[in-house]
């Protein structure tokens, strides 16, 4: 589903951001990628939708290989693969509806099913009596769910989480990650960057990457146990 | 379809902003187009000056109608002469009293009529200039009946010095004006363009395609660029009406230019979306 091999980021300003990193998920897997901030988590996450190409060695995602896709066709990755943010990137001066269904317009769902797919997917994340709010009107967990479902308007394999619950409370975030867990159950991979040790370990079962000043320096799928592990 | 919904709802979105876009292509356009109008009269001015470069020969009182009409015929031949016009001495004389009547005493008092014949050789357009006259004259003083040609060698000169001038300073100046132009009207799209970078960057991430998310802007950038393109066309209209009316007369520039003028807002607009959405295409 996701697969780097040996990836290497250069960026003229900061220097060197991944350094010869490899990692594989599986589909359907849920998996946390942690780490200080600027060890690498957003720049993992950013080749992976390929919004950056790594400097050397090569991202492959659902197909599409990052030596082999064009800037132009990488429209068709992006429809596989979901993506939300920290800070939630919705359009201001829309309701959460308008923006899920600016999503499901501009990639070219019929006028006829934008309406009833945009509150199928609203209510997915929870979000059905919210739908005529301006984001500006909802609280942070309920504009995460927003871009969540916006996330969904193409049915993706593959979730891209860059800390999404770092600018919520506790139970916002919670909300946030059971919501992911039901979408992981559904069969959806979910790649989750986020520094947040109490999730982590309130989460054991899920497997958690460690990258550290862009190396990847721990698998708990390849450890035996989290023991070891240089916290943060 | 969505193009045009969209474009017409970032316009609904955002008025001020489009007005004000708009207003700045308008105003960029509008110095444009009374270049255009000074220009266009400048041009009307000269042409008529010029239609009055003309070479006149002063013909000898023994000369006989036979060669008049020989040397007549021979120069309608040559391309560069338009018109012969022979003035006898009785029309010299006329002209004269007509135009002098402050004389009107000495030309009463006169027995003979001192004024020769002449001939009157107009000049084909594209062919008044000092070289073509200088030319003719000298042809002309081959004939035997010709005593005298004149054609006002030193105006002629001076009003094809003018004319030069004039055309290189409509080039030079036209040309940085619609520089400038361009410049002002690509700032406006790209403000207008920077305020909706987001909604770029969600569509690129939810996976619209390139040509999806440029449309929408390529025709607002049109729409921009028509709307201050017909402002301009409005507002110099006005002001040529106000100078004509209050100052002096100036004729209106041909309406072709004015559609130009409008087409090259519209085209500026949408080259100049095109290259400010490239920029935020490549960003996510």
């Amino acid at each position: 589903m996701i697969k780097l091999t040996e990836v290497t980021k250069d960026y003229s300003r900061r220097g060197r951001a991944l350094d010869g990193v490899s990692l594989h998920v599986r589909k359907g897997e849920f998996v946390f990628l942690t780490g200080h901030s600027g060890s690498g988590k957003s720049t993992t996450l950013r080749l992976i939708h390929m919004a950056d190409r790594p400097t050397s060695g090569e991202v492959r995602v659902c197909g599409f290989s990052s030596e082999l896709t064009s800037d132009r066709e990488i429209w068709k990755l992006r429809r596989k693969v979901g993506c939300v943010f920290q800070d939630f990137r919705l359009l201001p001066g829309r309701t959460a509806r308008e923006n899920v269904e600016f999503a499901l317009e501009v990639t070219g769902s019929s006028r006829t099913e934008i309406l009833p797919r945009a509150n199928r997917l609203l209510a997915q994340v929870g979000l059905s009596a919210k739908g005529g709010a301006f984001v500006e009107e909802l609280s942070g967990g309920e504009q995460q769910r927003v871009a969540i479902a916006r996330a969904l308007v193409n049915d993706p394999p593959v979730l891209l989480a860059d800390e999404p619950t770092g600018n919520l409370d506790e139970r916002a975030s919670r909300g946030i990650l059971e919501l992911f867990r039901e979408l992981n159950a559904s069969g959806m991979a979910i790649l989750m960057a986020t520094h947040d040790l109490e999730m982590i370990r309130a989460y054991p079962k899920i497997r958690t990457l460690e990258l550290s000043e862009g190396r990847l320096v721990f698998d708990s799928a390849a450890a035996p146990a989290p023991a070891g592990r240089s916290g943060g | 379809m969505h193009a045009m919904r969209e474009a017409m709802a970032a316009v609904r979105r955002a008025p001020l902003l489009t007005a004000l876009s708009a207003a700045m292509v308008a105003l960029a356009l509008y110095v444009v187009g009374l270049f255009a109008v000074v220009t266009f009269n400048l041009h009307e001015a000269l042409s008529r000056v010029e239609e009055r470069v003309q070479v006149v020969a002063y013909m000898r009182d023994d000369a006989r109608d036979a060669e008049i009409d020989l040397a007549r015929e021979d120069l309608m031949e040559m391309e560069e002469v338009e018109s012969i016009h022979h003035v006898s001495k009785d029309e010299a004389l006329r002209v004269a009293r007509e135009d002098l009547p402050e004389f009107e005493d000495l030309f009463a008092a006169m027995e003979v009529n001192p004024l020769p014949a002449s001939l009157e050789i107009g000049l084909a357009p594209g062919f008044r200039t000092p070289d073509v006259t200088a030319r003719i004259a000298d042809r002309l003083s081959i004939y035997p009946f010709i005593e005298d040609v004149r054609y006002g060698e030193e105006w002629v000169d001076r009003l094809h010095l003018l004319q030069r001038i004039g055309a290189l300073a409509t080039t030079i100046l036209g040309g940085a004006f619609a520089v400038v132009a361009a410049l002002i009207i690509g700032t406006a799209i790209r403000i207008a363009i920077f305020a909706r970078r987001e909604e770029i960057h969600v569509m690129r991430l939810v996976g619209a395609t390139n040509g999806f998310i440029r449309r929408p802007f390529l025709l607002e950038g049109a729409l921009t660029g028509l709307m201050g393109g017909i402002l301009a066309s409005v507002l110099v209209f006005v002001s040529h009406a106000l100078v004509s009316r209050a100052v002096f007369r100036l004729d209106w520039i041909p309406w072709e230019w004015v559609l130009l003028g409008i087409a090259s807002g519209a085209f500026f607009g949408v080259l100049a979306s095109a290259f400010a959405v490239r920029r935020y295409l490549r960003e996510v």
